[in-house]
């Protein structure tokens, strides 16, 4: 059960990291918001599905709704992650932000 | 077990440096929001792992849910603010009002 417990716990602080380093090194507001809005629901489910697993060590009525109570922090914020990242999408868009294009269409496009 | 948590919450820590570089020099102002919210996600999972360490995962729980639904109402009001502002920083046309630093054309 320890080795499930740290081996979920791995897996999601490696969704993190590569969620953290794509928000670093993308060019653009919008390619940012890829690893932002993904990443960081995987690393999410997959840390607190270790978390809740491993607080059903003891099993009793108040471990099992503890562990149900973090699985639906897993709900809300599959729920409400993608809301967020939409909602500043549409922010970005109406306010007029041009998405990054290479070098040379650019030049295309101001001649 | 103990170990495993408490390093992974030093790591996670230190994993929040990289989205704070991001709200702190984002060229634009969708980017500092992006980075808050970021870190914002990171909290969330952090507040369990302190809960696990200190035996208290019943109330923690709590504060982490709390700490969700702020989070996600903290960046939709802010998105929904900045959604009529035309002053976004645009680095393809860069703005007429330049700052101090730049020099004047």
């Amino acid at each position: 059960m320890n080795i499930i417990v740290a081996i979920l716990l791995i897996v999601g602080l490696f969704f993190f990291t590569g969620g953290s380093v794509g928000i670093l090194r993308f060019p653009d507001f919008y390619t940012r918001l890829h690893p932002a809005g993904k990443c960081d629901t995987m690393g999410l489910l997959f840390t607190l599905s270790a978390m809740a697993l491993y607080t059903l060590h003891d099993f009793s009525l108040h471990a099992v709704l503890t562990g149900l109570k973090i699985m639906l922090i897993v709900v809300f914020v599959f729920i409400t992650s993608p809301t967020a990242t939409h909602a500043i999408v549409d922010a970005g868009v109406r306010a007029g932000l041009s998405p990054w294009v290479k070098k040379a269409q650019a030049e295309e496009d101001r001649t | 077990m103990d170990n495993v948590f408490l390093y992974s919450g030093i790591y996670l820590c230190l994993l929040m440096t990289l989205p704070l570089y991001r709200a702190v020099f984002g060229p634009t102002v969708p980017d500092r929001m992006l980075g808050a919210n970021a870190i914002g996600s990171k909290t969330t999972v952090l507040l369990i792992l302190i809960g696990i360490i200190y035996q208290r995962v019943d109330m923690f729980v709590d504060i982490a849910l709390a700490y969700a639904t702020l989070n996600f109402i903290a960046v939709l009001a802010a998105s929904r603010y900045y959604q009529k502002s035309k002053g976004l920083y645009d680095y393809r046309q860069p703005p007429k009002r330049t700052s101090r630093k730049e020099p004047i054309e």
